[in-house]
């Protein structure tokens, strides 16, 4: 038996690390809701049977109240409420406090499916394959409505919210395929948007991984930012009507109002969307708007391509070298200025 | 016995029932009592309008597959399920019928401050409900009762606009009803009548009118802009057009908490006078149970997001939250104790509303605590959206409020017509109800750990065993439900007259007629004890010289 | 019986006193007051909210509303309230022709306050502002700004405080108009006036409505002297 589970009757398997204590907790707060209301229900019953009404005229002896009683009954259940609530946020905590080193995976729900894309490329709908013991952290959008992506045997769920990107993160601990449901009502198949989460020994992971033909993120982002033209102002000498994007990754930029802003994922899809909201210091308002043109996958792209080619210590897993080689991911010839 | 002399001469006597019968007098009344009784008949209407939508979603989930509609009629079931049942039986319930019938009677006033308004609420209240009724007959909405964006404002192509419509119209009937309340608990009590000699059925409307009044304009002002937003594509929770969906849940859930707690306390407020009335003792800590009242719903405006602890919400936020959603918790416990604290050394009757009394405090104690887990963040987000949602809110509502509404309305049922039930059906069924209900709604908290998902037409094989256990209670609760129907409009007719306080219970209700007259009382109420003085019930006090006299005899 | 008691005119027959029923009537307004604040704070929500999301949008949308006419409007209702407080202030004395006088003056001052909000959104309906799919096209009339998207936030935000504050103006004026006609019967004494009392309490919350609607849409960065 793996550590960190055991299987309870009425409850999921417990696949993630997280899952034992969220059961232990579940337990314990049945054992409490129990524990107080037979005792409420047992003295009920003594007293009404105990205190049966005798007669018509019959009125008993009147007792206003007892402070020390009321206190107590006060003071006890808060002390008891504060303690669970201490546990609960401390799990929230963990559950959503940005996990380190994690595999990530950007996740896309959209009605009535998910689809998911692994950093090599590799990409599945409905699926979700995981390597068990490594902490893996799902990045995630809506293309329309709200959805909510529920592992029950992980005990994890974040809202998945068109226009930003909700993070959730779980480290598997038992191999198996477990279900993967939506939870936030999305309309006519919401019940029919489901899936199903593999957790793999590592080996095997990587095996899954390769048997796709998928090309790295970051090589399609590239071929993008090529293919939509973006090099075309965004040149690599930085001479051209945009600002230069390499080595960029995690920096800082200044914008024209004075403020500042970091160079990251929600900045990068705000600028591909809405360039105007945000311009960048001594730069004319003329990017347009891809909204429309672009999806959300394809921004994850580019953003992996424009990772790849940050500055050497912000990459994360998804830069590793086995996503971006660089022979092959050689940056288009700068175009001409006009 | 003098009791009975004063039945016959009641019969005769002109009381707020047939003081006329045409039915303009009806539908013009100014008299609170009688606005009571037409909130009473149309609220019954629409629960059951509301139970058949149950019924068809229970009959759905006997069956993994989508077997029974398809899944966009699905989908408007629960909607209209949950709408129904919300705007149109639960919020008004308890208020707008045994609140408006009673609350004069206990301030002993002759009316509540705006009678006019009075009744505008109860016409507010059927325009909202007709327009509802339109929106059913042109095929319903899909959304969910929580109408979240931009499914509902966007995607959705059912009658959201015109639903919204009737909501928003819904609301000024609920605000109209607190507005009365407070204004008549504030100047109308009658002299010596202090704010601690009043029932705790006063404290609860009063806690409960401060919600409505201040927590209804936001779901107005929310459904409003939902319209504009699906009519207008002005941009408000469109992320494409600047705007945010969560701000919605947001401004949603301010409202719709609170609301939860406009559902409770009112039943609360009932309980306590039946356990006080059936035990024959003040009700214990009655300073504590009157604060808490207003401390739920003072902190009840604070806790919206423990609705949202997986929606992108900040962190710290969904701390706050959870922390102040325990602190909610504690009053609500401290009642409960109380109660059961009442019922020591009391004079305990097992009358129907003291049955009705005693599953309320089991079954909320099994809702409220469940709602602990809820708040625990960490377990929330295994738990959110899944069917260990539907059982909590099932406990509190159903084993919470209804049940209150249940025992009241057999409290009451004698003072309200001046008949008697059937006392052997109102056990009968109020162990039925129990019993289904429990078989309903617990099979649920298994299932939502197991990860059904709510609002699920269709689900995985191994939920199977749970929902038809849930089924088959949901068949006994029906029955429960309708019988009370039954044999209540039986007793119209044919139930054994009532006298003025068959219960012998203290309170001013007790001290007039069954039914009352339209004025409510005939002489002006003066006040110079607190709230369930037994020794002041002359009904006791003659019983008791009975049983003297025969002892000595 | 005790409450057969002379009838007193105005005193409605479930109140026990003049006093209960002026009592209730006051509560009753103030509470209801309370739940405009509540209607009308949910859109102060959103105000706050966008506003510190896009504040360069919402600079540039208020420069697109005319300070001039929105500072007279803020006048207007300020001098109206002044003219209702009179009003009120003269059925206390139960003097009739000066209660008519000053409620006439307020019904000018609250008619002209509409007209001006007719005139500001008929020239945004004219210029393609009003922020609905089928009219909005700001790039019509006005170059292109960075901030479009921002500003159709600020417009939406705009037309419904307004537009909302305008109808509870509306409802003022049919409410007004319902007083007037009271008082022009003689409705009104020394001994029963709180319908007027009442019904000012309503209409100085409509022009504090306003007095904070003006600086937060209009005067978003404004400064005297030009500073637009």
């Amino acid at each position: 038996m793996s550590l960190f589970s055991f299987q309870v009757p009425f409850m999921p398997e417990q696949a993630s690390k997280f899952a034992m204590e969220v059961d232990l907790f579940y337990i314990a707060l049945w054992l409490l809701t129990i524990g107080v209301t037979v005792g409420i229900v047992i003295a009920i019953f003594l007293f009404m049977m105990k205190y049966k009404r005798r007669h018509n005229g019959e009125i008993p002896e009147q007792i206003e109240g007892a402070m020390v009683l009321e206190i107590t009954w006060s003071v006890v259940p808060l002390i008891i409420c504060i303690g669970i609530f201490a546990w609960g946020a401390k799990l929230y905590y963990e559950m959503y406090s940005e996990p380190k080193e994690a595999l990530e995976i950007f996740v896309t729900g959209k009605q009535w499916m998910w689809r998911a894309q692994h950093p090599n490329g590799q990409r599945e709908i409905n699926t979700l394959h995981v390597p068990v013991g490594r902490r893996v952290k799902l990045t995630m959008t809506s293309e329309d409505v709200l959805h909510s992506y529920f592992i029950p045997a992980f005990r994890t769920k974040t809202d998945v919210v068109p226009g930003r990107y909700t993070t959730t993160w779980f480290e598997a601990t038992k191999p198996g395929t477990y279900h993967l449901f939506c939870t936030e009502y999305c309309g006519t198949q919401h019940s029919g948007m489901i899936g199903t989460v593999t957790a793999m020994e590592p080996g095997e992971y990587q095996l899954w991984l390769s048997g796709g033909t998928n090309e790295p993120p970051a090589v399609v982002g590239e071929r993008l930012f090529s293919s939509l033209a973006c090099n075309t102002c965004h040149t690599a000498d930085g001479k051209g009507r945009g600002p230069k994007l390499a080595e960029l990754y995690g920096k800082q930029v200044k914008l024209n109002n004075g403020t500042s802003v970091t160079f990251d994922d929600t900045y990068i899809r705000e600028s591909i969307l809405d360039p105007a909201a945000k311009v960048v210091e001594n730069y004319q308002v003329i990017m347009p708007s891809f909204r429309g043109q672009v999806s959300e996958e394809q921004i994850a792209q580019i953003i992996a391509y424009l990772k790849s080619i940050g500055p050497k210590d912000s990459g994360t897993a998804a830069a590793a070298p086995a996503a971006a080689k660089p022979a092959a991911a050689k940056p288009a010839a700068p175009a001409k200025q006009q | 016995m003098a009791t009975e002399v004063m039945a016959q001469a009641e019969e005769s006597q002109t009381n707020y029932l047939n003081a006329s019968h045409t039915v303009k007098s009806w539908l013009l009344t100014l008299d609170h009592k009688r606005i009571g009784l037409l909130y009473l008949f149309s609220i019954s209407i629409f629960f059951a309008i509301g139970g058949i939508y149950a019924s068809l979603i229970r009959l759905e989930l006997i069956t993994p597959q989508g077997d029974l509609m398809s899944a966009e009629t699905y989908n408007r079931v629960f909607t209209m399920h949950g709408v129904m049942m919300i705007f149109f039986f639960l919020i008004p319930s308890i208020p707008a019928t045994l609140g408006n019938f009673l609350l004069p009677l206990m301030l002993g006033a002759k009316d509540v401050a705006f009678p006019r308004l009075n009744l505008l609420s109860w016409y507010v209240f059927m325009v909202g409900a007709i327009l509802m009724l339109i929106t059913i007959m042109s095929g319903g909405v899909d959304t969910g009762w929580t109408f979240y964006p931009p499914y509902s404002s966007i995607y959705s192509n059912t009658q959201v606009t015109l639903a919204g419509v009737s909501i928003f119209i819904t609301g000024f009937s609920s605000i109209l009803t607190g507005l009365n309340f407070m204004v008549t608990i504030h100047t109308m009590r009658a002299p010596g009548l202090t704010w601690f000699r009043l029932p705790l059925f006063v404290w609860a409307h009063y806690a409960t009118s401060l919600i409505q009044v201040l927590g209804t304009p936001v779901i107005a002002i929310t459904v409003l802009a939902l319209g504009f937003e699906r009519t207008l594509q002005i941009g408000i929770f469109d992320p494409k057009l600047g705007g945010d969906p969560v701000l919605f849940q947001h401004m949603f859930w301010f409202y719709s908490h609170p609301a939860v707690y406009i559902m409770i306390i009112p039943s609360m407020g009932v309980i306590s006078e039946l356990i006080a009335n059936m035990t024959r003792k003040k009700v214990f800590g009655y300073h504590f149970v009157a604060f808490s009242s207003l401390a739920i719903a003072v902190f009840g405006f604070l806790v919206w997001g423990h609705h949202m602890f997986t929606s992108s919400q900040s962190m710290y936020a969904g701390m706050v939250f959870s922390l102040i959603t325990y602190a909610v918790a504690i009053p609500s416990a401290i009642k409960t104790f109380n109660w059961t604290a009442t019922i020591f050394k009391g004079s305990v009757s097992y009358d129907t509303p003291m049955i009705y009394a005693l599953a309320f405090i089991g079954l909320f104690t099994i809702g409220g605590m469940t709602g602990l887990f809820l708040a625990a963040l960490g377990l929330d987000v295994h738990l959110h959206d899944t069917y260990f949602v539907v059982a909590h809110f099932h406990y509190v509502m159903v084993g919470g409020a209804i049940i209150g509404y249940l025992g009241g309305l057999h409290f009451w049922w004698p003072k309200m017509t001046g008949r008697m039930y059937p006392e052997i059906w109102g056990r009968i069924s109020a162990a039925i109800i129990f019993l289904g209900f429990n078989l309903t709604f617990f099979p649920q908290f298994i299932v939502g750990y197991l990860g059904m998902p709510r609002r699920y037409h269709a689900y995985v094989p191994e939920y199977q065993v749970w929902h038809i256990l849930s089924t088959a209670g949901a068949s006994l609760l029906a029955i429960g439900f309708i019988m009370p129907v039954l044999y209540l409009a039986w007793s119209l007719k044919y139930g054994e007259k009532a006298g003025d306080n068959p219960w012998m219970a203290a309170g001013l209700e007790w001290e007039t007629s069954s039914p009352p007259p339209t004025e409510n009382f005939t002489y002006q109420p003066v006040i110079d004890h607190d709230a369930y003085e037994f020794e002041h019930v002359k009904e006791i006090k003659e019983a008791a010289a009975k049983e003297a006299a025969l002892q000595t005899a | 019986m005790a409450d057969h008691a002379a009838h007193v005119p105005g005193l409605a027959h479930h109140f026990v006193s003049m006093e209960q029923q002026k009592e209730a009537g006051t509560i009753g307004m103030w509470l209801f007051l309370l739940t405009e604040v509540m209607f009308f704070g949910g859109l102060f929500l959103a105000y706050t909210i966008y506003r510190a999301k896009y504040p360069d949008g919402f600079l540039q949308g208020s420069h697109l509303l005319s300070v001039p006419l929105g500072g007279l409007n803020t006048v207007v209702l300020i001098v109206s309230s002044l003219t209702m407080a009179m009003a009120v202030y003269y059925s206390q004395l139960g003097e009739r022709k000066k209660l008519l006088g000053f409620l006439t003056l307020t019904l000018i001052l609250g008619t002209v306050f509409l007209v001006v909000k007719y005139f500001e959104y008929a020239e945004k309906f004219q210029h393609n502002l009003f922020p609905a799919y089928w009219t909005y096209n700001p790039a019509a009339d006005h170059p292109p700004t960075q901030y479009h998207g921002q500003v159709q936030v600020f417009l939406w935000i705009y037309f419904m405080m307004t537009g909302l504050h305008a109808l509870h103006m509306i409802i003022g004026i049919g409410l007004l108009l319902v007083i007037m006609f009271m008082a022009h019967r003689g409705k009104f004494t020394k001994e029963y006036n709180s319908p007027v009392e009442i019904f000012g309490l309503y209409w100085h919350f409509v022009d504090i409505v306003w007095i904070f609607l003006f600086p937060l849409l209009y005067l978003t960065g404004f400064h005297v002297g030009g500073g637009h």
